[in-house]
């Protein structure tokens, strides 16, 4: 009863926050489009044999291993999947569910979730505060593989709760028809395009993707290398939510060197580029450079060829620190609740018979997905026979695990807030000390 | 008025009122019978499918509800005494089940504090929190895991028959035992793994694996070893793992034996869950518990200075956004469907078709698309004005942005409506105000316009409460934005919903119960605001 009355609680409340008067006029028809679209994508794909009726929550499947993921990792989730189920003959089932975290942990509470979750990193804290996914005992020896920054960004309050399969941060990418080189700081980047665009040829010398709203992700890089931190480390090397440095003096000399950049200053970075249109630019020949990850190389590669750009891993202002981009690694999850607790815990946590843990599966994830490996002989391999794949790898090795403690969602608004005023000409110093301010007053009040 | 009509006898006698049995059979409606046994079948055949899983799921709160309905069901069409319920029962029934059941469920809900990390009860939460705090034991030992059965394979009781991987000694290990050795001539091991054990029936993989999934026999089962270290499966593996807390039910605490320091249960500042912290307020765990919090989401939306600070001044801007929004479309509609009626305009149907063009690309796509061309710099708006208008950057230009897009979204849909009830509004009426007299104008204004309110008023009244919560164009215009630093929880173009969405599900997780809470209260301030507009609209009414 109770479990039943929360969910048809929860589908009722998002009902009337987000279609509220549905029933009126006006525009009333924009209501139908995101029903129509949430019923029929956030169902299973061709992965799953099994067709399931059509349902707006997700259902799982009756698999001996049930997996879900998103529709981007699909492919490479099913391929390994379905090398295990060969292995061991069991049926699996892999479905690409739209909102993978939140619907994982709804479904999961009450008891028809998957056995296996695959996503970033970034959402353990909020998985493990739901209770959603069990740690995982593995000995130091069967973890030397990975990428150390790998393990770490799937460790949590001191357990495993991921296996990680592939790393990603931002890069710089760079258009060879204005700036051909390499770049060992990034105001030699920043001046090749400026030159591009004082001569006319492109409209913007750098893509650092923020908006109105502005865009922590992005600027990580920018406010790291100028010297600012977002969460000091504990002994143990994870985030300390007691130690911001949003408002601290390191805080705001980095944001006075982003103040230079921003529209009192040399109007490198603005608010009119967005998430919606940096790659975009970049990739139409309207930008010197350009700050994204992986996921841009294909708009990048149709858009000027494979030899109209570089990559490289982004580099530090002139005299100044190490860029330190957020990190993300894409792991697998047991989950909490699932119905197969033995095989999702022998496939996530096994190194034979097509288990995760292995080089042959981590193999095929990375030739499915493309995802710079996390299994370092994988990606040695791999970067020896594409140099790309190299690049991002290396550069995910200089990035810093995205944190994933609660308080870091306290971070995002706020500081995109600041970053934007700061692009805008707003007073660096005193805006970050009050986006400090506003930040650890959540922390403190959650 | 020529004629009167005297029905001759044979009609009267087929007219008369005859009390039928609802079953009677007659050439007319056999047809009609075959179709009422038919789905009144289908009705009991869902009823008896649904019950054996309500009962088993001990939903009996359901399982009553669900045969009152049945018995309404079968009462209403089976006996056929009250008659004007089988019209009304399948929109009563569809009411109670999509509207009032849900606001129901909402209001219990927004007397809870259910959210992220408030899912589970507190016994679940602790035995979560206790549970992965197990660690591999430093050095210990592991096993290859089978499971074995010296009673049935289904129901157990279970015993793990364990091969140490390092010595590979063979082990059978009970959950009140503990561990024994098995000496080796009573088992067999094959590749590392126990496949044969004197007395015991060995468990194949698949059938250990449908015994681990949660709640199952399997769930949980735990080996004790020393006084503080268990075995535990993972997978088909077995491994020696320690907790260093202990939770003390009488006292509600949890202990590190390790540190020996003591968590007690703790209100957060939050004020709606709670935490187990240490003396200094140091959480040993993020995950907290459900508990019923009776009125607190309520009062926290009077009394919390992030929502009562900001909270009138976005009231101000969702009653402009709505009123602006509904006024400027029905406007624009209006003068549109009023120019197009006129008979003298050539080309009507086309203009209309064309005008009826943004209501036919769907309203997601076109706040998305329209998001883009207010862009400072490479949006169409300046790039046609030749402005460089910071649009979304600006909380005065945002409103008038929203605003713009809104009347782009909507007009359409006022047009349609104008032009129907013009349509609708008898000719004689205007040719006999020019016989009066009166002007185009004056007719308009004292002919047209009046009856035209009549039956546009409540969809005026619905496009109201519509624009009102219109969470649709906010956040895919704007998110409510553009923000100051100073106060991240209220933009310049947020009204209530948008608002509430970001509060709710904005940062630091989904808390559904104070959403609901605030559910519950837009949903009263729009039903009352609802109800005077159309108190208003019956004036007009009357003037018909």
């Amino acid at each position: 009863m109770r479990r039943t009355t929360i969910t048809a609680a929860i589908a009722t409340t998002a009902l009337l926050l987000t279609a509220c008067g549905g029933g009126g006029g006006g525009s009333e028809e924009t209501t139908s489009p995101e029903a129509g679209d949430s019923e029929t994508s956030a169902e299973e794909t061709s992965a799953a044999p099994e067709g399931e009726e059509e349902e707006t929550v997700a259902v799982r499947g009756d698999e001996d291993l049930v997996i879900w993921t998103d529709d981007v990792k699909l492919d490479a989730v099913t391929a390994a999947a379905e090398a295990f189920g060969e292995a061991n003959g069991i049926s699996v089932g892999v479905q690409a569910i739209v909102n993978t975290r939140t619907d994982f942990i709804t479904a999961n509470e009450a008891g028809n979730g998957p056995d296996v979750l695959v996503g970033a990193h970034d959402w353990i804290g909020q998985l493990v505060a739901n209770g959603a996914i069990d740690p995982l005992q593995l000995g130091a020896d069967a973890l030397g593989g990975y990428a150390e920054r790998a393990v770490s960004a799937v460790t949590y309050n001191g357990q495993l709760y991921g296996i990680p399969y592939g790393v990603e941060s931002l890069v710089l990418y760079c258009n060879t028809a204005y700036a051909p080189d390499t770049y060992a700081t990034l105001d030699d980047a920043i001046a090749a395009g400026q030159a591009a665009k004082d001569a006319g040829q492109v409209d913007s010398a750098l893509n650092v993707a923020q908006g109105v709203d502005g865009d922590p992700y992005n600027m990580q890089p920018l406010y790291t290398s100028a010297g600012g931190y977002l969460f000091g480390l504990t002994a143990d090397g994870t985030p300390d939510p007691a130690d911001l440095g949003v408002g601290t003096p390191e805080g705001q000399a980095a944001a006075a060197k982003l103040a230079e950049l921003g529209s009192a200053g040399s109007g490198v970075l603005s608010t009119a580029i967005s998430g919606d249109n940096a790659i975009a630019l970049f990739a139409d020949g309207r930008a010197g450079c350009l700050i994204s990850g992986p996921w841009a190389l294909g708009d990048v590669t149709t858009g000027l060829g494979e030899d109209g750009f570089t990559v490289q891993p982004i580099p530090g202002f002139a005299g100044m620190g190490p860029a330190v981009p957020f990190m993300g690694a894409q792991a697998f999850y047991v989950a909490s609740n699932g119905a197969n607790k033995s095989f999702a815990q022998a496939f996530v946590t096994g190194t034979t018979g097509g288990a995760l843990n292995s080089e042959d599966t981590m193999q095929i994830l990375f030739d499915n997905a493309n995802l710079p490996p996390a299994m370092t002989s994988v990606r040695e391999a791999a970067a020896a026979a594409d140099p790309l794949v190299g690049v991002f790898g290396d550069a995910a090795d200089q990035a810093q695990p995205m944190p994933a403690i609660p308080a870091m969602d306290q971070v995002w608004t706020p500081l995109g807030q600041a970053y934007a005023a700061i692009i805008g000409g707003a007073d660096p110093a005193g805006t970050m000390t009050t986006a400090g301010e506003t930040i650890s007053a959540a922390i403190a009040s959650s | 008025m020529t004629q009167i009509l005297t029905p001759t006898p044979q009609r009267r006698k087929d007219a008369s009122p005859r009390r039928r049995h609802p079953l009677a059979i007659d050439a007319r409606s056999s047809g009609g019978l075959v179709a009422k046994i038919v789905s009144l079948g289908l009705v009991l055949a869902l009823a008896v499918a649904l019950t054996p899983t309500l009962v088993a799921t001990a939903n009996w709160a359901f399982l009553i509800m669900l045969w009152a309905v049945v018995a309404v069901v079968v009462a209403v069409y089976l006996t056929g005494r009250i008659v004007p319920a089988k019209y009304l029962l399948p929109g009563v029934l569809m009411l109670v089940l999509f509207l009032i059941y849900p606001i129901i469920l909402t209001f219990q809900l927004s007397t809870t504090n259910y959210g992220d990390g408030t899912r589970s009860s507190k016994e679940a939460a602790v035995a979560r929190i206790v549970g992965t705090s197990a660690v591999q034991v430093p050095d210990g030992a592991v096993y290859s895991l089978v499971v074995g059965t010296q009673g049935a394979i289904t129901t157990g009781p279970f015993e793990m028959l364990l091969v140490d991987t390092a010595t590979e000694q063979a082990y059978v290990g009970s959950e009140e035992e503990g561990l024994t050795e098995l000496p080796a001539d009573t088992v067999t091991v094959d590749a590392g793994q126990i496949t044969a054990a004197e007395g015991y029936t060995i468990l194949t993989r698949q059938e250990q694996n449908d015994l681990s999934g949660a709640g199952q026999p399997l769930d949980g089962f735990a080996v004790p070893v020393n006084d503080d270290t268990v075995i535990k499966a993972q997978g088909f593996q077995a491994i020696e793992m320690r907790t260093p807390l202990i939770y003390d039910e009488a006292a509600d605490t949890i202990t590190n034996v390790d540190t020996g320091v003591v968590y007690t249960a703790e209100r957060a500042p939050s004020g709606d869950r709670s935490y187990f912290v240490d003396d200094a307020g140091q959480r040993l765990a993020t995950q907290s518990w459900s508990e019923n919090v009776g009125t607190f989401n309520f009062e926290r939306i009077f009394s919390d200075q992030r929502i009562t600070g900001p909270f009138l001044s976005i009231l101000g801007w969702t009653l402009v956004f709505a009123v602006g929004s509904v006024g400027s479309t029905f406007a624009l509609g209006l003068l549109l469907a009023v120019t197009l009626n006129d008979t003298r305009m050539r080309g009507q149907r086309a203009f209309r078709s064309f005008l009826i063009m943004p209501y036919a690309i769907p309203g997601f796509i076109s706040l998305m698309v329209w998001a883009g061309f207010w862009n400072r710099d490479y949006g169409l708006v300046n790039d046609m004005l030749g402005t460089g208008i910071d649009w979304f950057g600006d909380a005065t230009w945002a409103k008038v942005a929203v605003l713009l897009t809104n009347l782009w979204m909507g007009f359409p849909y006022m047009f349609l409506i104008c032009t129907g009830a013009l349509q609708s509004i008898p000719s004689d009426l205007k040719e006999a105000a020019s016989i009066d007299g009166a002007t185009g104008f004056g007719q308009f204004r004292r002919i047209v316009f009046p009856l035209l309110l009549v039956s546009t008023a409540p969809l005026l009244v619905s496009s109201f409460a519509f624009n009102f919560n219109n969470f649709n164009a906010i956040q895919l215009l704007t998110k409510g934005g553009p923000f100051s630093p100073d106060n991240p929880t209220a933009g310049g173009t947020d009204i209530l919903i948008s608002y509430t969405y970001r509060l709710a599900f904005g940062s630091g997780g989904s808390q559904i119960g104070f959403a609901s809470a605030v559910s519950v209260l837009l949903f009263v301030l729009t039903g009352v605001l609802a109800a005077i507009q159309f108190r208003g609209t019956r004036k007009l009414e009357e003037m018909n």
